[in-house]
């Protein structure tokens, strides 16, 4: 048995077990358990994959391993992973284990809502194993529908309608994701021989140019409405204000990135011409999200949707670097997917726990918590600097790769479009600082607040684990920007190879 | 003709028998008795089926009329586990005082549809294709109008025998019409002579009315909704999912053996009835209260699917066809089981009936949730590869722009799809359907339809035999 599908296995092997317990005690402590397994995995196999590259092996893609599923169409069960997906991975199990935490107290149908958050991380760490299109997409869509259920029994406010339309508008993306694959797989064979989902392989060919033209959009949309593209980020500010702490914490955090994983790995790895010709149209849609989701987090008063307008500039921003299509700026995207993955799980998970103590998210009613819970607060203010890219934490690293990326292109329209993008650095500052200003400093706008108590064990370790996560990355940013590149190194290749 | 031929037949004599014997017990069981009839009627059916598994050399019979082969056998194996999925569930209903009389009915009528059912499937000219047709329809007008005393169920009989009279008078037309161009009823002598002459244009025209109104495609669907709603729900899922698949079938190997000499003539009407039926069912599926309604149109829909399927000419196409339908006919009977139990046990059969089941009912609000997800085609459940096989087949002959209306649609039914789960799981209802416990018939029929969904798509292995079998038919 492969070592990759154990992070398929655990989750798997954790729903069982919770369909074993009585009650939210059984519930949570079986998928503590489960997620912690996972998170340790996930750590070893960063190690074990650090030791494979240091024996020298120099594949593109390392612990693969290959079932057929479908052999006359040529559908494998195919893992295997470079340093990108193990980054990845590595996030989800973090995110993942820190929901669980944040959701230690979830009265209602407890059984279920672990499920179903222990479902939808299956289909997440599926995606990042697979490099076969169809078992990719299959983990694709069951990372989808679980969030249906999520926001729609345990949310709050319009939760109905907001599950309602984040379902469709992400199936809808998912319909085009569709016919991008069956694109890809029929065009697969431009020299005869069997059609083929395996990614490796068909990076290997060169799709006519005309396909690429047709299925290229199609693709890059459709993992791009699972990553806020604009004009299809609507279903975002909503969605995530009315999901559960934990589902907004998994979404925003790892979900998002998952579209602008897909967008790199299918859409512009596959069809590389295709994206460097229609990358002008997405260039100025993510920019776009980035600067409209900034100022849109200004004028926000709910806290929930202040982050998810923020979500929906930074992931913009991973976007805006993918399509830069060189070196430094690819890095910089990958490191801000960790990095904004990390980030915003925290921001949500904050978010949660203050919700659950003053009962509203209203930043007007809000003040001097920094008073009644200085270890939220602090943790609150930590992330706040850390999405707005102060040296020290994550999202420096990042935002600094990127935009240095994105000045390498010296012809005009990039030239704007960085400068442009570059601008919602000063606005993130603003809401950011607006918002840490307003709820943590001042006078306490309620008396009520006064008996509130700070976090306890649960909540804590649910931070501290995200926290920890940030500061690595922010002091020791090499080692894993060195991973990336080192992973990035096949896909520039053939990225330079048909470019130039 | 040999004597072992006859072997061939086995699946069509089976069923003689066994209505035969059904027929002849029901005459000497009396009162109390023939509640046992049910049990009696399900182990000997059960036995037809089992005997049915056997494999036997393909052959032909009666000079090519009829034609036994693998693909053929698997499906009539196929639709006799779903007629035995439909008996199961109909348990529960066939136990209700008002129809201790008819049990017996019930079962002969259905097994002789399904008599008619199999000799259409192995049909080699439009002759016998015909009479298993008409043997097909007009048991079921009696099976609509079972609940006679319901003025409902009376209506959608009538409707049914006269519309699928008139449809049958178009059908019998177009192929008298084929038969005029071609001077031959055989498939294979057809198959040579047939060109998009105008007369054959014109025969395929009322060819392809006629089995769309057996199909129910829009524009030939009006009777659907109607007739689903009025016939007790067990005869619904029975149309929905028997009737229609077996049609379906029929109508692959017709387009693809007989007319494969005029692809491009067929293949723009199927392109045109796959947009249409799709669009137009899930638009009129969006809002329906009625369960059955529902389904009746959210029926209509995936018969337009199955066109997409269709466009796929080859062996492909037929593959991903039939391993659709076998799926769908889990898929279709777990969601129809659901809704034939509730009915049942508390006589309610709109959605907004259902508000609230999950707290009460948890095993049978998952497994409704399941067969809809799996009638969306969402992941892992069987119904995502059947959908997706489908999508396959169209793409392997570039149609992607339908790809794309197929996809959109299926995303559109999802809306109403996710709109039964709502029902279920977030709606709040002060008095929901309280708890119950379904006859052991049901509850192993919702088994067999969840392991039918959980493990088809997993099991590579079928999809690989149905290749195979495909493969060796053409």
């Amino acid at each position: 048995m492969n070592f990759l599908s154990l992070f398929v296995l655990v989750p798997v092997l954790t729903i069982t077990g919770i369909l074993f317990t009585r009650d939210l005690k059984g519930a949570r402590l079986v998928s503590a358990v489960g997620m912690g397994i996972q998170l340790a995995l996930a750590v070893f196999l960063v190690f074990y994959y650090f030791s494979i590259r240091g024996a020298g092996d120099l594949h593109e893609m390392v612990l693969t391993a290959d079932y057929s599923w479908f052999p006359s169409l040529n559908i494998h069960y195919f893992i295997g992973v470079d340093g990108i997906a193990v980054a990845m991975i590595a996030l989800t199990a973090i995110v993942i284990f820190a929901g669980v935490f944040a959701s230690w107290e979830m009265e209602f149908l407890s059984r279920e809502f672990f499920i179903s958050l222990i479902l939808l991380a299956t289909g997440v760490f599926g995606f990042f194993i697979s490099l076969d299109l169809f078992t990719m997409f299959l983990f694709y869509e069951l990372a989808v529908i679980p969030m249906y259920l999520l926001i729609g029994i345990w949310g709050s406010g319009p939760k109905e309608a907001s599950a309602m339309k984040l379902t469709l508008m992400l199936m809808g993306g998912s319909a085009l994701l569709l016919v991008g694959i069956l694109g890809i797989y029929f065009n697969s064979a431009p020299n005869g021989g069997a059609y083929t989902f395996n990614i490796l392989q068909i990076a290997k060919i060169h799709m006519p140019i005309a396909a690429q033209r047709f299925f290229f959009p199609l693709t890059f949309v459709g993992f791009g409405v699972l990553g806020a593209l604009f004009p299809l980020h609507t279903w975002s500010p909503s969605g995530h204000a009315s999901a559960p702490t934990a589902v907004s914490m998994l979404h925003a955090g790892v979900l998002m990135k998952l579209g602008a994983y897909g967008c790199f790995r299918v859409a512009i790895y596959l069809m590389p011409e295709a994206a460097h010709q229609l990358a002008w149209i997405f260039i100025i849609l993510t920019s776009i999200s980035v600067v409209y989701g900034a100022l849109g987090a200004i004028m926000q008063k709910d806290l929930k949707f202040i982050n998810a307008y923020s979500s929906v500039s930074h992931v913009g921003l991973i976007l805006f670097a993918l399509l830069m299509m060189n070196k430094i700026a690819m890095d910089g995207a990958i490191l801000q997917m960790i990095s904004h993955g990390l980030m915003t799980a925290l921001f949500f998970a904050l978010i949660g726990m203050i919700y659950g103590r003053t009962h509203t998210r209203d930043i007007r009613e809000i003040g001097g918590l920094m008073k009644v819970m200085p270890f939220l607060a602090v943790m609150y203010m930590v992330a706040g600097f850390a999405s707005l890219g102060l040296p020290g934490f994550s999202g420096f690293v990042a935002e600094m790769t990127i935009f240095v990326g994105a000045f390498q292109h010296s012809d005009l329209f990039h030239r704007v479009a960085s400068v442009i993008v570059v601008s919602s650095i000063v606005i993130t500052a603003v809401y950011i600082l607006r918002v840490v200003g307003k709820i943590l400093l001042g006078p306490i706008k309620n008396e009520v607040h006064l008996n509130l108590k700070d976090a306890s064990w649960f909540e804590k370790l649910s931070t501290t684990t995200l926290l920890i996560a940030i500061v690595g990355i922010g002091i020791l940013p090499l080692w894993l920007s060195d991973t990336i590149l080192n992973s990035l190194q096949p896909i520039m290749e053939k990225l330079t190879a048909y470019l130039h | 003709m040999d004597f072992r031929y006859i072997f061939l037949m086995r699946h069509e004599l089976l069923l003689l028998v066994v209505a035969l014997i059904i027929l002849m017990v029901d005459l000497f069981t009396v009162g109390e008795k023939k509640t046992h009839l049910i049990k009696f009627s399900l182990i000997l059916f059960t036995l037809g089926m089992l005997i049915g598994f056997i494999p036997v050399k393909p052959g032909v019979l009666f000079g090519g009329a009829f034609q036994g082969n693998a693909l053929t056998d698997l499906f009539k194996d196929i639709l006799n586990m779903a007629v035995l999925i439909v008996f199961l569930q109909s348990d529960g209903y066939l136990k209700k005082a008002e129809n201790a009389g008819k049990v017996g009915e019930f079962f002969v009528l259905i097994i002789l549809t399904l008599l008619g059912m199999d000799f259409m499937v192995s049909s080699g000219d439009f002759l016998t294709f015909f009479v298993g047709l008409e043997t097909a329809s007009i048991p079921v007008a009696g099976l609509v109008a079972y609940d006679r005393y319901k003025s409902r169920s009376a209506e959608a009989g009538v409707k049914l025998i006269l519309l699928s009279a008139i449809s049958s008078g178009v059908l019998l037309f177009g192929i008298s019409l084929i038969y005029g161009a071609t001077g031959s009823i055989y498939f294979s002598d057809i198959a040579k002579n047939v060109t998009a002459s105008p007369l054959i244009i014109l025969g395929f025209i009322f060819f392809i009315s006629g089995m769309g109104f057996k199909i129910s495609l829009v524009p030939f669907h009006l009777w659907t909704a109607d007739v689903y709603e009025g016939a007790p729900i067990n005869i619904t899922a029975y149309l929905s999912v028997v009737s229609k698949g077996a049609a379906a079938f029929i109508l692959t190997i017709i387009l693809y053996k007989v007319f494969k000499n005029v692809t491009e003539l067929w293949e723009t009407a199927i392109y045109a009835l796959a947009v249409l039926t799709m669009t137009v069912g899930n638009l009129f599926a969006l809002r329906q209260d009625n369960i059955k309604r529902f389904l009746a149109f959210s029926s209509i829909a995936q018969a337009g699917f199955i066109l997409v399927g269709i466009m796929g000419t080859g062996s492909l196409g037929m593959t991903s066809v039939v391993y659709f339908i076998l799926i769908y006919v889990f898929t279709n009977l777990g969601a129809f089981g659901v809704a034939a139990a509730i009915s049942n046990a508390s006589g309610v059969e709109t959605i907004s009936g259902y508000n609230g089941l999950y707290l009460t009912n948890p095993r049978l609000s998952l497994i409704m949730m399941l067969s809809l997800f799996s009638l969306a085609g969402i992941p892992p459940i069987a119904g995502f590869f059947g959908k997706f096989f489908l999508f396959t087949s169209a793409g392997s002959h570039g149609y992607f722009i339908l790809i794309l209306i197929a996809v959109l649609n299926a995303t559109v039914s999802l809306y109403y799809y996710l709109g039964v789960v709502k029902a279920m799981f977030i709606n709040k209802n002060d008095t929901p359907i309280p708890y119950f416990r379904s006859s052991h018939f049901m509850r192993l029929s919702l088994l067999l339809c969840v392991a039918g969904l959980v493990f088809i798509g997993f099991a590579g292995g079928i999809f690989e035999y149905i290749m195979t079998a495909s493969h060796l038919f053409f």
